[in-house]
């Protein structure tokens, strides 16, 4: 190292009084690393804490309330009706990340799903179906992107007249099956696409794939600290990284466990349902692009100020483009998801209602409305929320209407808590 | 002084907004390794000219010599290609990233595809210490956290590193204190140590005099007044900059070069 202090180094103290800074490569022990926590938490840069508070909260409430709730069946159902919620929540974690919004998601998610199941119907295989849904729902993603970036318009207008056109594209869709959609609704007969949501691996496969993704990811932490610390840089301290693999490896057993008890009455009912597996392949792929390539950063650099990433060089439309591209992509995913849990697509979705709780979702999770900060996980985390949420007063009794507001009593004061931490990160 | 070429030579540069004649028969050589100041009084021209500069605007008339060869930038991207990296008075960055970000936004290293973190980190934090920004605690602290002169000095940093051999700086020191001034002002040392030009449009004389080798004077337009900083005091840059002509009552001499 060069002899380059001119003025004297901050102290260690100093460092740790400041909230900015990493906790991850700022502690020195375990012990810092909890107060450099505490501190970020209090001037709100501390992601996905607080809404995880929150969700146990919340779960302690409906278990107060009612009994059932914790129980193995209603868990495994929990986890299978949050999945559309949250892929829906991360394919918006795209375009909220730029200080957009994707309000047409939600049919292109249904309509993904009509031409998904349509071809099903035809006797297409499985695979082919999937891939020209999913193909389709990218490239509606694509045109609302161009559309947007190229004219430079406000993507909640595009995205409305979106929803609004996609909602009619629906009806004619499931009207031009003429007799596979008879009655506005067409089932779903192949049994893949149908074990998405109503399929469980085995216990054995649930426990190796659980124990297999905690170890991996394990072994991921500790060997991105050993090259760090071998390039010369500063690495996490390793009781944090033992604690973040000790957290992973609780959740996996945990998830494991509960999958694993026996839920059915009247026959055998357990192992991980597939849809737990697609989710978590879905948020390691995208978070790998997200925080791993040139089109992630761009994405990051773009919602914080589209005029410097501009004068970087990065070119805004085509990112923008490309960030509704993946947006329909992982809608269109959705949709087979969400067909899949319905057993069938009918005129009768609320694309409407499903993208604004995706929306809420990803908000809730800790991704802001106002661009630049989000993580797909967070998409997870709140779709486990609005899920809860929704599962716990159901199972309350409680209606519709309760459930509505609710949600959006939760998803108000994810707004609030983000726009409160804007201002402070501001100052 | 040195009879080399300069790094970069105006050469009857005219810049005309319709009937606006921003810019009038603007000669200026700008040689490697010095800080040049360019001072005028508010709407002299300074903003435009360094904007014909880095590629923004194209000179109505004129031409730009870039080591004694002709260029013409049609953006500023061909600019910054060139070796010229604009810091610009709003410092418009984004404030989510974190140091390393902001510094290889634009240039990632990649390996296999993927982002190369090490490579880049290492890269930014070596090119920090050699321009001895030792204020900055963590490289990975995000960029809305720094400091006014800290993030300036992140921006020349990241010019440094793209290889920059002219750095041009507006208004760098405007809403600074005074310790963020001289850290702001030691880079800007730092870099014509290191042999990179460096065009500063400064409204501080204290400031100018501090740093500067050379010093331009426009005035509406016209430069009415440049050589080495040493044959001005603030009293008749004042002077060249409020009435354009020289303190003892001389007409104004364009290019009073190496006078």
């Amino acid at each position: 190292m060069t002899s380059v202090n001119q003025e004297p180094t901050p102290t260690e103290s100093e460092i740790l009084a400041s909230p900015d800074v990493s906790a991850d490569l700022m502690a020195n022990s375990f012990g810092d690393y909890v107060r450099i926590m505490g501190r970020r938490v209090r001037s709100g840069e501390s992601g996905a804490l607080p809404v995880i508070a929150g969700l146990v909260v919340i779960v302690i409430i409906f278990q107060v309330k009612n009994s059932l709730f914790l129980s193995a069946g209603n868990l495994v159902n929990l986890m299978a009706q949050s999945a559309f919620i949250i892929t829906l929540g991360m394919a918006e974690v795209f375009v909220l990340l730029l200080g957009d919004i994707d309000l047409a998601a939600g049919y292109t998610a249904a309509c993904g799903a009509v031409v998904a199941l349509w071809l099903l119907a035809l006797g297409d295989p499985w695979w082919v179906a999937v891939i020209v849904a999913l193909a389709g729902s990218a490239a509606y993603g694509a045109l609302q992107g161009i559309v947007t970036a190229k004219l430079g318009l406000p993507s909640f207008v595009v995205t409305l007249a979106g929803q609004l056109g996609l909602s009619g594209l629906l009806l004619y869709l499931i009207n031009a099956t003429g007799s596979i959609g008879v009655g506005g609704v067409i089932n779903l007969h192949n049994s893949i696409i149908n074990d998405i949501e109503n399929g469980d691996l085995s216990p054995t496969a649930t426990w190796i794939v659980m124990i297999a993704i905690a170890v991996l990811s394990g072994l991921g932490m500790f060997y991105g600290d050993f090259r760090r610390r071998s390039a010369g840089l500063v690495a996490p301290p390793q009781s944090v990284t033992l604690l973040k693999i000790g957290g992973v490896l609780i959740a996996a057993i945990v998830v494991a466990v509960i999958a694993n008890q026996n839920r059915g009455r009247l026959i055998v009912l357990e192992g991980m349902p597939w849809s737990v597996l697609v989710v978590l392949a879905i948020l390691f792929l995208w978070t790998m692009l997200l925080g791993r390539t040139r089109f992630g950063r761009y994405i990051y650099a773009i919602g914080g100020n589209a005029e410097a990433a501009r004068r970087a060089g990065i070119s805004i439309v085509r990112i923008r483009t490309l960030a509704f591209t993946l947006c329909g992509l992982t809608a269109g995913l959705t949709g087979i998801i969400y067909a899949s849990y319905l057993g069938s697509i009918s005129t009768g979705v609320d694309g409407g209602q499903n993208v604004l709780n995706a929306v809420a979702a990803a908000v809730i999770g800790g991704t802001s409305l106002f661009g630049g900060r989000g993580k797909m996980l967070h998409a997870v985390i709140g779709g486990l929320v609005v899920g809860v949420i929704y599962n716990g007063l159901e199972l309350l009794g409680l209606s519709a209407a309760a459930q509505l507001m609710w949600t959006a009593l939760v998803l108000l004061a994810a707004v609030i808590v983000d726009r409160i931490t804007r201002r402070g990160s501001a100052g | 002084m040195n009879d080399a070429e300069p790094l970069l030579r105006l050469r009857g540069i005219g810049k005309s907004f319709g009937p606006v004649h921003a810019l009038t028969d603007i000669n200026l050589d700008i040689p490697a390794g010095q800080v040049t100041a360019l001072v005028g009084d508010n709407g002299a021209g300074k903003s435009t000219l360094i904007k014909t500069i880095a590629g923004i605007w194209e000179p109505t008339r004129g031409e730009i010599l870039w080591q004694g060869r002709p260029v013409h930038f049609r953006s500023p991207k061909e600019a910054t290609a060139t070796g010229i990296a604009t810091v610009y008075q709003d410092l418009a960055l984004a404030d989510n990233l974190d140091i390393v970000q902001k510094m290889m936004l634009g240039h990632e290293a990649l390996k296999t595809g993927l982002l190369d973190e090490i490579t880049m980190e290492k890269a930014a934090k070596e090119t920090l210490a050699d321009l001895r920004v030792t204020t900055v605690r963590n490289i990975r602290q995000p960029v809305g956290s720094l400091s006014g002169g800290q993030r300036q000095a992140i921006a020349v940093a990241k010019a440094v590193m793209l290889d920059a051999k002219l750095v041009i700086m507006d208004e760098p020191t405007a809403a600074l204190g005074v310790s963020q001034t001289a850290l702001v002002l030691d880079i800007i040392e730092q870099l014509s140590s290191r042999g990179i030009a460096v065009l500063v449009i400064s409204h501080n004389l204290t400031d100018v005099f501090r740093v500067a080798d050379r010093i331009a004077v426009l005035y509406l337009g016209r430069m009415v007044s440049n050589g080495p900083a040493a044959n001005y005091d603030t009293n008749s840059a004042v002077h060249w900059m409020t009435t354009g002509t020289g303190p003892s009552g001389r007409a104004a001499v364009p290019q009073s070069a190496e006078g």
